[in-house]
């Protein structure tokens, strides 16, 4: 870790204003942050702390939907009441996502923008090759270890995964990031990596996420986020699936299905091609696992993540199965 | 994870003597923080050194360009192969005359990637990490052999040491009608203590003090005193509180020597502390193994024969032996037996011990194996642990000096319901999750050694005990106090023990479960000597207030001295030390033989050499356990849970409950760990462990951990220790993974013989 200077932002304003400088970064919880510094990897000129700036941690839910300031906790969102009612997925994502200890500390800004657990891309001294981290120099993963890379979405240049389970409730729900005036789809606000993978987010330098809103919707009522991974806690997603659904008046036939997976590919990726097959179609468990397997349409494995392709259409069928039950 | 009220026997109902469930005496100060590990010592003009390591994994250094690093703001030095003096070898922990040749910390022949190459020492730590990162090595490299996969690899070289062979094995197999013939293999795993390894040197003159975490002062000052060639006793070595060890503390390392070397070389105290990422390449963690198991039985299951091949990695240029052979041998009753291992070399650090080595991998083959032949002869797996049950060691041919292994198996099957097992693979279930039982049993031989203890009555009826032994969290101060206080006659309460500093009474490894045997013979030996004393004291000399009673002996009780049957006074000891005009009474004591020489008694504490064999004389001495384990396995998902664990254990007499207890626990959430989640994990192009932090290399949490319940079923074993004590610390972990496996194969018809048992193994 180098030397940097330390800033504490006054406004929203003047955060943009400081960080808009090169080389400075905010800083909001700092779990991702000060461990990438750590490793090397992160290297600010200039810490733009922003945790003190008052009013950007309130929640707000009313029947519209949620909006949720970036600097809510990961630990009081998940334990909102009206979060746990109205967005369960939200709220489960948020409880299976790291330890205790993080989510006490963490933003909800800084975990939309949370960087990929590619061992490769953390350990630039014994590997140097890393095209998210130093573009054009190639990339480690491939023909590697691979276990944790992504089967969706990947590139020549990049296959790491991302590793966030908020973001995949997020996109499931149509969600918008409040970047001050402008506002993104959370859905295009996460790139895909292509030819420039150190390119992650549809943000420019200086500009600050001030808020995430999400549509209140009989679907995001009706949710769950479904994580699996061998360690029952503090591991990201081998897969995972937020899904929500809603029913005809029949209580059978699936009106409106939302459907995304995490852990398996290089954005928190939204199924639709098993929300097209479905919707419309009387739940019924064979329909739903044969409609999941359409969650790997164009899956590539790199060796050792194969298993992803066979365990994430598992996951999305019994997340989506689980939700009928409860009808 | 339940917490489990202790019900009877604590220290709240008064009973603290040796066998009393009294709380461990260095929980309060390890809670509050004031419990001071050994780099947290403040230390005037305290330096900061940080490592740089080898990113390859075979060559050479051709040329460390220290510019730019030296020149960074804070740096005292950069140290490189071509700027630090030599050190001399030192000998191994046998004791072994080491060769003639200087040692050097850091590395120019690189033999595996993490290798410590140089060293930045700093004012602060901030700065010395900054600079390291500005040192630019170069290398040639040249291939490297990874792993025991790699095509390079070979078959090894045999240890004709770990030869076991009795009747004729293979000729039996051929003959058996029954036969099992499988591979198992265990990868990488690593120590992963809480407390990184580090330390502070500091040298006075010629006298060298190290704050390092240590599970063997006396062993680690042997060799840091032969490395820079001043005498033993010159070196003293404090550590006070251990944040874990598990076999990786008990030796100095090169990080030390670096250390040493730089506060030599600055005339300044110099702290280096590892990074996580470098305590998985900075020393071993367990060697990854391969064993072939193959059983001959006849149609009942009873077994004709059994051999074992085992293939264990070291590194390129150290030894390691992980005896695979060690519970194969002993557990069941066969008349015909062999057993070889090689031991293969490859470009990673030399592996290390870790709880339990040899036996913990070991009996993952053969538990695995017998489990196997259950299924194939269509017997329970209990059942046919029994039919092959060895009423002597098999190997050695001795008597067992207590082998409550039939009992472990009968209190554990009753607690866990073990009769209700339905018989066949995947006929339990409870919705999507597949239910399993697996049983498989474990051992750990009896390590003894002499010991060695101070004792001290003080003049306030306090009574103070010194060791230069350790608690790495197993429970010492808590024995050794209890101990004195029950061979003195005092409470628990008033009796101090004080570990940690060489130069206490000394004191061997810290290792293979052999410390409280060890020490509290040695307690009780010091502590029965300062009684003879006070006694003989109270009775002969004239200013005592029992002088006139003449009576041949005195009852010391809570403190307090009476006659055996209550006539004459009664006074507490402070009292009688008054009246005699003593201010204290100090006796060491020792467990070795009277007429042993003083060069006896240094290698006794600094080297292994003398540890008495666990087959020594008419008996063969091991503790026991059996593990009952349920596991549920999600059918779509493969992931593995462990929803109830009983074992029954027989570590002979326990001094200590409830301490016994825990680190029984703590084995078994170990086994867990080694069973499902734990695995160093190789780039094969670059011969490096990638995961080398604890988000990455997982190990259990609280939610990955049920209800455990533990069973005691030993008896005292006189032959094991002086109080009838066996090993406790490394028993448990033996034998989880395999119940784990069988449980798995209970619950999905698949056999998993490669750990850990990942989901993508099962789905
Ligand atoms: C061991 C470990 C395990 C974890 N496991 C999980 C897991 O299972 N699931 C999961 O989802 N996450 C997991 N995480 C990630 C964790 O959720 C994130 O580290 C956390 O959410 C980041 O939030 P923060 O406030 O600490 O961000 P910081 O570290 O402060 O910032 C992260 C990044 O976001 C930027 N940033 C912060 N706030 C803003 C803002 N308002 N506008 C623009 N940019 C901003 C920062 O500049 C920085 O680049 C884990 C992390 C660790 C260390
Ligand atoms: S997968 Fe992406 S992050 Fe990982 S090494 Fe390759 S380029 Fe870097």
């Amino acid at each position: 870790m180098r030397d940097f200077s330390y800033l504490r932002a006054g406004s929203v304003d003047a955060a943009r204003q400081a960080s808009a400088l090169p080389g400075a970064m905010l800083l909001a919880g700092g779990t991702t942050l000060i461990d990438l510094a750590k490793c090397g990897v992160a290297e600010p000129d200039t810490l733009v702390d922003i945790t003190h700036l008052k009013g950007l941690d309130a929640i707000t839910v009313d029947d519209r939907g949620a909006t949720i300031g970036a600097l809510a906790k990961m630990s009081s969102i998940a334990d909102h009441a009206d979060i746990k009612s109205r967005f369960p997925a939200v709220s489960e994502a948020l409880w299976q996502a790291a330890s205790a200890q993080i989510r006490n500390m963490a933003t909800i800004g800084g975990n939309l923008m949370q960087r990929t657990r590619c061992p490769y891309f953390r350990d630039r001294e014994n590997f140097p090759a890393c095209n998210k981290r130093t573009p054009g120099s190639g990339c480690s993963a491939i023909g590697g270890v691979t276990r944790g890379h992504a089967v969706l979405g990947t590139s020549e240049a990049c296959i790491a995964t991302y590793p966030g389970d908020l973001a995949v409730a997020l996109v499931a729900f149509d969600a918008i990031v409040h970047l001050g005036d402008r506002q993104v789809q959370v859905e295009d606000f996460f790139l895909l990596p292509g030819t420039t993978p150190d390119k992650e987010h549809a943000i420019q330098q200086g500009e600050v996420i001030t808020a995430i809103s999400i549509p209140g919707t009989p679907a995001a009522r009706r949710s769950t986020y479904l994580k699996v991974r061998d360690r029952q806690s503090y591991e990201f997603a081998a897969a995972s699936a937020a899904v929500g659904i809603e029913f005809e008046a029949d209580g059978r036939t699936i009106r409106d299905l939302r459907v995304a997976l995490g852990g398996v590919a290089t954005k928190p990726w939204r199924a639709r091609a098993v929300e097209a097959a479905l919707k419309g179609k009387v739940l019924e468990a064979d329909v739903v696992r044969r409609a999941s397997l359409l969650a790997m349409e164009g899956a590539v494995d790199h060796g050792a993540n194969h298993y992803k392709i066979e365990l994430a259409p598992r996951v999305v069928a019994r997340a989506i199965l689980k939700m009928g039950e409860t009808a | 994870m339940t917490v489990h009220i202790t019900r009877h026997g604590d220290a709240s109902d008064g009973t603290e003597a040796v066998g009393s469930r009294l709380s461990r005496v260095d929980g309060p100060a390890k809670i509050t923080g004031a419990a001071k590990y050994a780099v947290e010592q403040q230390l005037d003009g305290l330096a900061y050194a940080v490592l740089i390591e080898s990113t390859i994994a075979a060559g050479k250094v051709r040329s460390i360009d220290t510019e730019a690093a030296e020149a960074a703001p804070g740096v005292l030095t950069v140290l490189t192969p071509d700027n630090i003096p030599p050190l001399k070898t030192a000998s191994d922990w046998l004791g072994t005359p080491p060769p003639d040749a200087p040692y050097c910390p850091l590395a120019r022949e690189i033999t595996f990637s993490g290798q410590h190459v140089a060293a930045v020492v700093a004012e602060t730590f901030e700065q010395a990490v900054a600079a390291a990162a500005l040192a630019q090595v170069s290398y040639d490299e040249v291939p490297a052999i990874v792993d025991l996969s790699d095509g390079n690899a070979g078959d090894g070289i045999p240890i004709d040491a770990m030869t076991k062979a009795w009747g004729d094995a293979e000729a039996a197999f051929a003959a058996a009608p029954v036969r099992i013939c499988a591979a198992y293999n265990t990868p990488r795993e690593y120590q992963a203590p809480m407390e990184p390894h580090g330390l502070i040197a500091r040298w006075q003159g010629d006298q060298l003090t190290v704050w390092e975490p240590s599970q063997w002062l006396d062993g680690m000052a042997r060799t840091y005193a032969e490395w820079f060639g001043v005498p033993f006793e010159n070196v003293r070595l404090v550590s006070p509180y251990i944040g874990g060890g598990f076999g990786s503390k008990a030796l100095a390392l090169g990080h030390g020597a670096v250390a040493a070397i730089a506060a030599r070389m600055l005339d300044r105290p110099v702290r280096l502390v590892m990074t996580r990422p470098q305590t998985f390449t900075g020393y071993g963690g367990r060697a990854a193994t391969r064993q072939t198991v193959t059983i001959g039985a006849d149609a009942d299951g009873i077994i004709q024969s059994i051999v074992h091949r085992g293939v264990n990695e070291t590194s390129i240029d150290g030894m390691w032996v992980e005896p695979l052979g060690s519970t194969t041998s002993i557990m069941y009753a066969t008349p015909n037996f062999s057993s070889r291992q090689n031991v293969v070399r490859v470009n990673s650090v030399v592996p290390g011990a870790m709880r339990a080595p040899g036996e913990n991998p070991s009996a993952f083959g053969i538990e695995s194996a017998i489990d196997e032949l259950a299924y194939e002869v269509g017997v329970d797996p209990l059942e046919i642990r029994l039919r092959n049950y060895a009423e002597q060691d098999p190997h050695a041919k001795k008597a067992w000096s207590t082998r409550q292994l039939r009992e472990a198996y009968a209190a554990g099957a009753e607690r866990f319901g073990w009769s209700k097992r339905s018989p066949k693979p995947r006929s339990m279930r409870d919705g999507n999750q597949l239910i399993g039982w697996g049983v498989a049993a474990g051992t750990y031989p009896v390590r003894r050694a002499y010991g060695e203890a101070m004792v001290r009555i003080l003049a306030d009826g306090s009574v103070e005990v010194e060791s230069s032994s350790i608690d790495m969290g197993q429970g010492t101060y808590t024995i050794l106090a209890q101990t004195a206080a029950e061979t003195l006659g005092v409470p628990a309460d008033n009796v101090v023990v004080k570990l940690g500093d060489s130069r206490f009474a000394r004191a061997g490894v810290t290792g293979g479960s052999r410390l409280a045997g060890v020490m509290t013979g040695a307690v009780h030996k010091a502590a029965s000597a300062a009684l003879d004393e006070l006694v003989g004291l109270a009775i002969s000399d004239p200013r005592s207030p029992f002088h006139a009673l003449q009576a041949n002996t005195l009852v010391v009780t809570n403190g307090r001295i009476t006659s055996p049957r209550g006539e004459g006074p009664e006074v507490s000891i402070a009292e009688l030390l008054a009246s005699v005009g003593r201010d204290r009474i100090e006796a060491k004591g020792d467990t070795m033989p009277a007429n042993s020489t003083a060069e006896e008694r240094y290698k006794n504490y600094t080297t292994i050499a003398m540890a008495l064999p666990h087959t020594e004389g008419d008996y063969s001495r091991y503790s026991w356990c059996a593990h009952f384990i349920e596991v549920r396995v999600d059918e779509d998902f493969g992931t593995v849970r462990v929803s109830r664990v009983v074992s029954a254990l027989d570590s002979g007499r326990l001094y200590n409950p409830k301490l016994a207890e825990s680190q029984w626990k703590g084995g078994i959430i170990m086994g867990i760990g080694q069973a499902l989640l734990e695995e160093g994990i190789v780039d094969r192009r670059h011969g490096r462990i990638v995961n080398n932090n604890l988000a990455d290399y997982l190990v259990p949490t609280n939610a990955d951990i049920p209800d455990i319940e533990v069973i005691s079923v030993g008896i005292p074993d006189p032959h094991s220790s002086v109080l009838g004590g066996k090993g406790v610390g490394e028993l448990a972990i033996v034998g989880v993974a395999p119940a784990i496996a069988n449980a798995v194969f209970h619950a999905t018809g698949k056999r998993i013989r490669d750990l850990p048992i990942t989901l993508e193994k099962l789905i």
